[in-house]
């Protein structure tokens, strides 16, 4: 969606106020306008001395800088499109407490970045703020081998803190498919879920302190490396999964588990939907404690990684469902035997029609391609509707049936170059009862969309669930916020909101 | 009618090709315990390779026998290879603490010799080189003692099943080279020659009653005595970090200063 595309409705303190449950096209972005300020040069020159080095300022108010603006504009699904004139790299904590005094005080909105891997549009401009990006700040500060505690700047990428972990025989709780590009700010910023979540719990649990800038430019030193300190309110909550939108994590402390000594991969064929859940159940039961994760895949999903990544899949046949299953453990011999119990059991009372078991570490890598090339393989057509939600666990493929159903009737779906909907795809964390509802599209289509929504929004509210399970709310989800919290709770958020951010400089337009 | 094949496979237990080893403290030796452990890719290519020559039909196959020697563990690989779809399996119980270190590559190419002779195959396919030594030896020196004509590095492997002739392809500098022989004959694989496939349940469970034999070294009554001795086992030097120059200018001076230029 490009900007032209928005219409956009202006809130201002004194506008009635829009109730976003009602029928409303996702199109018309509810912007509450804050009187921030046009960036002049004389801002830009201060940043610059403020900042140093040639290379910490990208700046496109003097010159033509498009090009190099670009990467930050734009994000990996170029779904959203910024405008931003001015992208700063920080080094340190104290100039991004600078930075954002300054901007508090002259008005300028800020949109803080880190690898620019989010699906909901959060880490994108959505006029001309200036972005703050993490990307310089990328050191480990400390881990402490005998707790498990590593304290780092908020840049750091998650594949690189993982590898550093990896040669102290720890692991970092969260992986997700963007491990490459992602920051740990980013990470924590917007409470990412991931594929071990199932095992190691969410950022809420595992995030034991945080160091932020707020919009007045006062670092919060709340780097804490205590499991427990039962001081007061846990603000640092607050800051995971903000988005940005009330200060920029600058650091984190963390707690790292031990990283597992035998880790096995199965990848399963099922008939159905039903069967999945019993494999669930019983991996519950069989493998308990080593169970670190539980993906689902529809056919159609393996179907389009196998057109667009042009690679044999995993089993001979063809099948409705599969299932990914990773155990991690501590010791080779018992995982084994347990997964092969399993397997047995599964595979002799027909939960599961075939299998395959990872026999080396390439095969694990290779079976997870099958899970995590998804999101990749489905942007080959175009663009993707995105939909991250969660529903209680004996309905999540429903949606994806109905959603079908729905685009079918209305025609829309097909091989036919002249459709625009490729399929309707399904997958996710099964274990954290989290479905991937996605439709790759030849072209962004205002039909499809009618059809989408607000439908997927309502046949998740009817069931309670929840219509960002792990993405956050961005710019996609921030008109639907209605249908998964009360009225009382927007206003709660909206209080703390303004309490934190009276001028509205960070983040704006986005989030609540 | 052409011969039944008899195929001997090979494999080794390796650290798994994804891990990154370490060179254990005393320096004699890479650390191996606790360490993930894996069968040799290239053997893997070769168990795919004998089952694709049955699957493929063409000329029989009698038998797909994979053969390992090496500690309790290396049975592992064994099952896999039989849930690929080798027939059964022989295991040559060797542990490098008590047999005096692991063996090498002349001691082996002798072991499979007596293997060969004992259960009357007529071709061996081995992986071109086992990734913890990279010797790269065993299939040549195997071909030396039994007399057998032999083509390595295979990317490709066609059965004649008029002539009983075997053509092999294989990828050299600039080219492919082919190479035409008669039965017995020995091959070792190299990376292009197939994706080898993943073990399924079914096959896996199949694979429990494929028949397993534990032998020993006396059982073949070969001499796989040591002729190598390690002196020492060191990390490659670490790669020097490069450095950034400012300009055109800086960058000539710089190569000026390391004598490049």
């Amino acid at each position: 969606m490009d900007i032209e595309d928005i219409q956009i409705y202006v809130e201002t303190p004194d506008s009635p106020r829009l109730d976003p449950t009602k029928q409303m096209p996702s199109w018309i972005l509810l912007i509450t306008f804050m009187g921030t300020r046009k960036l002049s040069s004389n801002h830009v020159q201060y940043f610059k001395q403020l900042l140093g080095s040639e290379s910490a300022v990208i700046d496109g108010v003097s010159k033509d800088a498009s090009a190099d603006l670009e990467a930050f504009n734009c994000d990996w699904l170029r779904k959203y499109r910024g405008h931003t004139k001015l992208v700063l790299r920080p080094k340190s904590t104290e100039e991004v407490s600078k930075i954002v005094k300054y901007c508090n005080d002259n008005m300028l909105a800020v949109v803080p970045q880190g690898g620019n891997t989010g699906l909901v549009g959060g880490s994108i401009p959505v006029f001309d703020e200036i972005i703050v990006s993490t990307a310089r700040m990328n050191s480990i500060r400390s881990f402490d081998e005998m707790s498990g505690i590593l304290v780092a700047d908020a840049g750091c990428i998650l594949e690189v803190v993982d590898q550093y972990l990896a040669g102290r025989s720890h692991i970092f709780p969260l992986d997700l498919g963007a491990k490459g590009s992602c920051h740990l700010g980013g990470n924590v910023s917007t409470n990412a879920g991931g594929l071990r979540l199932l095992r190691y719990g969410s950022l809420h649990g595992n995030v034991l302190g945080v160091e932020v800038v707020v919009p007045d430019g006062t670092i919060v030193d709340e780097l804490s490396t205590l499991r427990k300190n039962n001081t007061g309110y846990d603000l640092k909550q607050l800051f995971i999964g903000a988005e940005g939108t009330i200060g920029i994590i600058t650091g984190v402390s963390i707690l790292c588990p031990q990283r597992p000594q035998a880790v096995n991969v199965a990848y399963l064929g099922l008939e159905s939907f039903g069967k999945a859940q019993l494999a669930f159940r019983e991996a519950k039961r069989h493998l308990s404690e080593i169970l670190s994760a539980f993906e689902l895949m529809d056919g159609i999903s393996q179907e389009l990684v196998e057109r667009v990544a042009k690679k044999k899949p995993p089993l001979e046949g063809k099948h409705p469902f599969y299932c990914l299953i990773e155990t991690s453990g501590s010791n080779k011999e018992h995982d084994d035997e347990k997964l092969e119990k399993y397997l047995e059991f599964v595979l002799s009372n027909d939960i599961i029609s075939d299998g395959v078991l990872a026999q080396d570490e390439t095969q694990v890598q290779s079976l997870w391609s099958w899970r995590e090339g998804i999101p990749e393989c489905l942007n080959h057509w175009g663009g993707v509707y995105k939909y991250d939600v969660s529903i209680p666990l004996p309905e999540l493929y429903q949606l994806v049936d109905d959603t079908r159903e729905r685009l079918s009737s209305a025609g829309l779906i097909g091989d036919d170059e002249s459709l625009p909907v490729v399929g309707v795809v399904g997958y996710g964390h099964m274990g954290d009862s989290n479905l991937h509802l996605n439709v790759p599209t030849r072209r962004f289509d205002r039909d499809v969309e009618k059809e989408l929504e607000p439908f997927v929004y309502e046949w998740i509210q009817k069931r309670n669930g929840s219509i960002s399970a792990e993405h956050g709310l961005g710019i996609a989800k921030k008109p639907f916020i209605g249908y998964s919290r009360s009225r009382k709770m927007l206003d709660m958020m909206k209080d703390i909101k303004k309490l934190y951010d009276p001028n509205g400089i960070m983040n704006p337009y986005k989030y609540i | 009618m052409s011969t039944p094949l008899r195929i001997l496979v090979p494999i080794k237990r390796v650290i798994d090709y994804a891990v990154k080893p370490r060179v254990n403290k005393a320096q004699t030796a890479v650390e191996t315990a606790g360490v993930k452990h894996s069968m040799n890719p290239f053997d893997e290519l070769s168990v795919e390779e004998s089952v694709r020559i049955r699957e493929r039909g063409g000329v029989p196959v009698d038998d797909i026998l994979a053969f390992t020697a090496g500690p309790a563990k290396a049975a592992e690989v064994l099952r896999t290879a039989m849930a690929m779809g080798a027939d059964r399996g022989i295991h040559v119980e060797v542990d490098p603490e008590k047999d005096g270190g692991e063996l090498e590559p002349l001691g082996v190419a002798k072991l499979l010799k007596a293997v060969v002779e004992k259960e009357k195959n007529n071709l061996v396919i081995l992986g071109k080189q086992s990734i913890d030594d990279d010797a790269g030896q065993t299939g040549q020196m195997l071909a030396g003692l039994l007399g057998w004509p032999q083509a390595t590095q295979a990317s490709e492997v066609k059965f004649s099943a008029e002539s009983g002739e075997v053509t092999v392809t294989k990828e050299v500098d600039g080219g492919v080279e082919t190479l035409r022989a008669k039965l017995p004959m020995i091959i070792t694989t190299d990376l292009r020659l197939n994706e080898p496939r993943y073990a399924s349940l079914p096959n896996i469970m199949k694979a429990k009653k494929k028949k397993l034999e534990k032998k020993t070294l006396a059982d073949y009554d070969v001499d796989v005595g040591r002729r190598l001795k390690t002196i020492k086992v060191t990390d490659p030097p670490p790669r020097q970090g490069g450095g950034k120059v400012d300009d055109v200018d800086g960058m000539i001076a710089k190569l000026k200063d390391l004598g490049a230029i």
